[in-house]
């Protein structure tokens, strides 16, 4: 059997069914892996011993006759920014290198309730900063439709495991769209559910009011199935929303039988967007009418500067979020020189402990984090805070603003999830700002905390995937997924590895 | 006191441990002296990925002290990160309130009660929570200059609360300073310990000095490291005329100089130079994301006056109008903390004569607590003994002196009633005819006095009470005084 | 507003890092093309608008004043760089 282009929720049903073991299923994946992901490269580590351990219990338990939730024994991908006590947590850094978490995220707690064993910790960009999963200290992860193309970013490995069939459910996560861009290039859907809805207890924060864990599977079923698991409220993160959680999986049983949809007027006549890409959701809207959407145009304004916006905040948490990394108490220390030298620290300012500081964060952090960090640094210092930092904030009020007017209108907005489709390697990376123009689309969402879905809606001339991004209002996170779900089974949406591998 | 050349101006900034029993952002204890790093979780290490979550009581206790210093509290507070490296800061940010603290204003009335200065009203420009930072040690143990981290302090909730500059001498520091624990020990919301830096205070100094009909302000200077009320006095006395002695050298004035953080060093006597900030610290404040703001509505702030209890001002007031207490009394009384007002006022209930009690208080249970180092409850001497005791004492019935004797008996065993401990030491009251006949024989005895009380001098009887506790121990000297007064008085 | 290359050098420092002269030249021609870009807010008008610090609004998450268990000393100091049996170990604060 092909387990490389079946859906979680199908390999739950032959689990439950005992048609196969899930230590079957996780060697199958293994397999694949070993074979597939040198050139590939999704996983920065795997450990077999431990997901076969996992698959074993998952078995025994079943055996035994305990009633086990749907997904136990289907084996998941993790992002390698998510804690765990059992595989070493890098965050794509040299700071992490062979850092073992003394807790595991809660997540992470949440799926080995839930009996899922892990395949691995993917690949992304360091710290989750990129939209190319090329700045990793681990190295490039490809994109499976075209080794010489970037799966996205930052949640690449996590995309590419899925597009070449290494793991059938991931988990990424999404601060400007780093789950949705990469699935988008991967053609695979990801959903980034609203601000809150999973727990960042154990997430190493990039943005904290931005970060959002989630999903990243073949069907939007199975997106509801792994939101099951991974939602809830979360005493230890106090950004947890306090909300009761949805049934995902079972909403997408009872859809809505009519409802209107907005199509960003600013997104659809951008001329930064590919032809192609306009198309396919051209398209898309002409299936969801089907579906029972009525159409119509909406504005969002401010969606100009969503991206410049995105580049205070993001950074300027960034900065405070990422001092932690300075070789005192965990993580990479650069070696001692004899004296410190002169450098950039001013004279009154020098000490061996500060040398240490600037010589291990030198080293430690990559070329893009770097420039984030002092880039989120500048904006806060004194003198450019009200100018930048309060400004953005002020901002990203009026973002929010637009999107609760258009959500007057309609229910849902439909448009593209990138303007392009997967870009070569290094093609972007001395180009920061045009590097940032990929998250065009995307960060509307995280600055907003809404929900929002990208899910494969066909390809490119050339064969590269085109990602559809549905956004609901905030707490609407069931009624995105349905609409996914719908438009999925009216198009008998199959999963697909990547014709390549 | 002399003409000051100048005026010294100060400002404090206390820093206030809460008495929590949990950190301000985890769940690891706050208990003091433990073994190194073994109080920390993810949270307080500053490990990737953990996020802090808000103790409640530290709110509580913030609110409380806030109201208690007529203090405004907001109606709406937030937290914000102040970023700098240091290794006792695992996070590279101290979590704090910048710009909306939880409390502002208010006001610390102090007096000193042998009128060293005048009444006089400190104002508060704030007070604010933030979490505590660990604690660095030097160490070249191992053949080089380290230093070795200890987190287990990391994020104790602290109270910093701010003064205006309105502090004008050492001794004014001094008296704020105690005035402000004894009100945060009667609110129970810190033990003030400042042996275990749970209350330490910097001050901020400067002198006004008036030169040819203008005010010369000199540079001011932040002293660090003032862990007794001594010290915050000594280094003030030390601290003005270091800086006016420097301002005579070198004439430098506000402004001329960037300000300076000085250590105090409490063997030498002497402040020395820690740091001179030119480019003030860029902090880069801004609010902490992973946290929520704090909300608290009119009613909450309402219940939460209710519960204050009455307060170390308003008790020692009290005391003196109510008891008819000397101001100096009732203020010893009311610094030994709420324990010992009540146990004042319950000896009082049960019959004390408030001055007698007051009177044997001072002299005879708190020097002893002191001698022993104990508390008053160790101690076993209840209030109801205590006011059966300064009644029998008062109501003439044993005399001072046997009254000390009683009350030494009653500490041995206690059990015992003043009237058992009376019974045990064969204490009797004697009767008057039983004295007369006594004071017939001693005056007999005694020509010589006799003599000179007749001569007029009234004090001459004086010299027969040793020998009338002699003839009967149980004699009442004033009484035996009396009755010999009498006896001549009336033969003559 | 333009970034000068004493404003990179100061803000290094800020964030104790330590720049190769190759670095501070690719990261001025890059932070002034990316201070330039996000120069577009700028034109937004926001006068009257409240700043917003979070996506979701939420207010008063408190925890009981219950201590829970935390970290071994062992675990709190296995992923540290230099540590001895009790403490964190780092270069002296004071040179």
């Amino acid at each position: 059997m092909d387990w490389c282009a079946t859906s979680a929720a199908e390999l739950s049903r032959q689990l439950s069914n005992r048609a196969i073991s899930a230590v079957e299923l996780a060697k199958y994946f293994l397999n694949r892996i070993s074979l597939l992901d040198p050139k590939v490269q999704a996983f920065i580590s795997v450990s077999e011993e431990l997901t076969l351990k996992q698959a074993a219990e998952v078995d025994k338990l079943r055996m035994s006759g305990e009633s086990l939730g749907p997904l136990a024994g289907v084996p998941v991908a993790v992002k390698d920014l998510l804690c765990t006590t059992d595989l070493p947590t890098t965050c794509g850094s040299k700071f992490g290198k062979g850092y073992m978490s003394p807790y595991d995220a809660t997540v992470v707690t949440s799926m080995r309730r839930s009996h899922m064993p892990w395949l691995g910790k993917t690949n992304l960009d360091e710290f989750a900063m990129g939209g190319s999963t090329e700045t990793s200290f681990y190295g490039i992860t490809r994109n499976p439709w075209d080794l010489q193309r970037t799966p996205g970013g930052s949640s690449g490995g996590s995309a590419a495991c899925l597009a070449a069939g290494l793991a059938p459910l991931s988990l990424g996560t999404d601060t400007g769209g780093s789950i949705r861009q990469p699935a988008a290039f991967c053609g695979v859907s990801g959903f980034k559910p609203t601000y809150g809805r999973i727990s960042r207890y154990g997430l190493v924060a990039f943005a904290s009011s931005l970060d959002q864990i989630g999903p990243m599977a073949h069907t939007v079923e199975d997106l509801a199935l792994a939101m099951d698991v991974l939602a809830g409220h979360d005493h230890r993160d106090s950004t947890s929303l306090p909300h009761e959680k949805p049934a995902f999986a079972a909403s997408l049983l009872e859809p809505r039988k009519s409802f209107r949809v907005g199509v960003v007027r600013e997104q659809i006549e951008d001329a930064g967007l590919d032809s192609e890409i306009r198309q396919a959701v051209e398209k898309t809207l002409e299936v969801l009418k089907d579906c029972g959407a009525e159409i119509c145009e909406v504005s969002l304004p401010h969606s100009k500067v969503w991206v410049p916006t995105y580049y205070v905040i993001a950074p300027c948490e960034a900065s405070s979020n990422l001092s932690r990394f300075d070789g005192a108490h965990f993580g990479f220390r650069a070696e001692a020189t004899v004296a410190p030298k002169g450098g950039s620290a001013d004279a009154g300012d020098s000490s061996p402990l500060v040398d240490m500081y600037c010589r291990t964060r030198s080293e430690g952090f990559g070329a893009e984090v770097k420039r984030r960090i002092m880039l989120g640094t500048y904006a806060l210092s004194a003198g450019y805070y009200d100018a930048y930092y309060l400004k953005a904030l002020k901002v990203r009020r009026l973002i929010r603003q637009d999107f609760d007017k258009a959500f007057e209108q309609v229910d849902l907005l439909v448009g593209p999830t990138t303007p392009t489709t997967a870009f070569r390697i290094g093609e972007k990376l001395n180009d920061p700002v045009q590097m940032y123009l990929g998250d065009l689309y995307t960060v509307g969402a995280n600055l907003a905390g809404l929900p929002a879905l990208s899910i494969p809606c066909g390809h490119s001339s050339s064969g590269l995937p085109i990602g559809v991004q549905f956004q609901g209002r905030p707490l609407d996170d069931c009624f995105v997924l349905q609409v996914g779900h719908k438009y999925q089974q009216a198009i008998n949406w199959k999963p697909m590895p990547a014709s390549v591998i | 006191m002399n003409a000051s050349p100048y005026t010294l101006i100060i400002g404090l900034e206390v820093h206030v441990q809460l008495k929590t029993n949990t950190k301000l952002f985890c769940r690891c204890s706050t208990l003091f002296g433990q073994p190194p790093n073994t109080q920390v979780c993810p949270v307080c290490l500053g490990l990737p990925g953990a996020l802090p979550v808000l103790n409640r009581r530290a709110i509580e206790l913030a609110v409380r002290t806030g109201l208690a210093l007529q203090c405004d509290i907001a109606p709406f507070t937030k937290w914000d990160r102040k970023n700098y490296f240091y290794p006792d800061l695992p996070k590279g940010y101290q979590t704090s309130q910048f710009d909306l603290p939880i409390c502002s204003r208010g006001f610390l009335d102090i007096r000193d009660s042998k009128g060293a200065f005048e009444p006089k009203r400190v104002r508060l420009i704030r007070a604010h929570l933030e979490e505590d930072a660990g604690k660095s040690m030097h160490d070249e143990s191992q053949g080089k200059a380290d230093s070795r981290i200890d987190l287990n302090r990391a994020g104790t909730p602290l109270l910093e609360i701010v003064t205006e500059p309105d502090i004008r001498s050492p001794q004014e520091a001094k008296v704020f300073l105690t005035d402000l624990r004894l009100l945060l020990l009667y609110l129970d919301v810190s033990d003030c310990n400042m042996q275990e830096g749970s209350l330490r205070a910097d001050a901020n100094v400067n002198l006004h000095i008036p030169v040819d009909g203008k005010m010369v302000a000199t540079p001011i200077t932040e002293i660090k490291n003032l862990n007794s009320f001594r010290a915050v006095e000594r280094a003030l006395v030390y601290e003005s005329a270091r800086q006016y002695d420097q301002w005579k050298r070198d004439g430098i004035a506000l402004g001329g100089r960037p300000k300076q953080t000085r250590g105090w060093d409490d063997a030498q006597g002497v402040t020395i130079l820690q740091r001179e900030k030119e480019e003030s610290s860029d902090y880069r404040y801004f609010p902490c994301p992973d946290l929520v703001p704090v909300t608290l509505s009119k009613s909450e702030l309402d219940s939460a006056k209710e519960t204050l209890g009455e307060l170390p001002a308003a008790i020692r007031a009290r005391l003196v109008t109510q008891y008819d207490l000397k101001e100096y009394d009732s203020d010893v009384i009311v610094s030994q903390g709420r324990e010992l007002v009540e146990y004042f006022e319950q000896a009082v209930v049960a019959g004390a004569p408030p001055k007698r009690a007051s009177s044997w208080i001072q002299q005879d249970i708190l020097r002893l607590l002191n001698e022993r180092q104990q508390s008053l409850t160790d101690l076993g001497f209840s209030a109801v003994r205590l006011a059966e005791l300064t009644k029998a004492i008062e109501s003439g019935s044993i005399d001072t002196t046997r009254g000390k004797e009683i009350f030494a008996r009653m500490l041995e065993d206690k059990n015992l009633t003043v009237a058992a401990a009376i019974e045990a030491l064969g204490i009797k009251s004697v009767g008057d005819d039983e004295l007369m006949e006594l004071c017939r024989q001693l005056l007999a005895e005694n020509q010589k006095a006799v003599s000179e009380y007749k001569g007029g001098n009234a004090k001459a009887l004086g010299a027969l009470i040793g020998q009338a506790k002699k003839k009967n121990p149980n004699a009442d000297p004033r009484r035996v005084q009396e009755l010999c007064k009498q006896i001549l008085d009336s033969s003559s | 507003m333009s970034i000068s290359s004493t404003d990179i050098q100061r803000v290094a420092h800020l964030a104790r890092l330590q720049l190769s002269e190759t670095e501070l030249e690719s990261y001025s021609v890059q932070m002034k093309a990316i201070v330039e870009f996000v120069d577009q807010l700028q034109g937004v008008d926001t006068s009257g608008v409240e700043p917003m610090v979070h996506a979701i609004e939420l207010t008063n998450v408190l925890a009981d004043d219950q201590v829970r268990n935390g970290l071994s000393r062992e675990q709190a100091l296995a992923n540290s760089p230099d540590h001895d049996e009790e403490c964190f170990r780092v270069p002296a604060v004071l040179g």
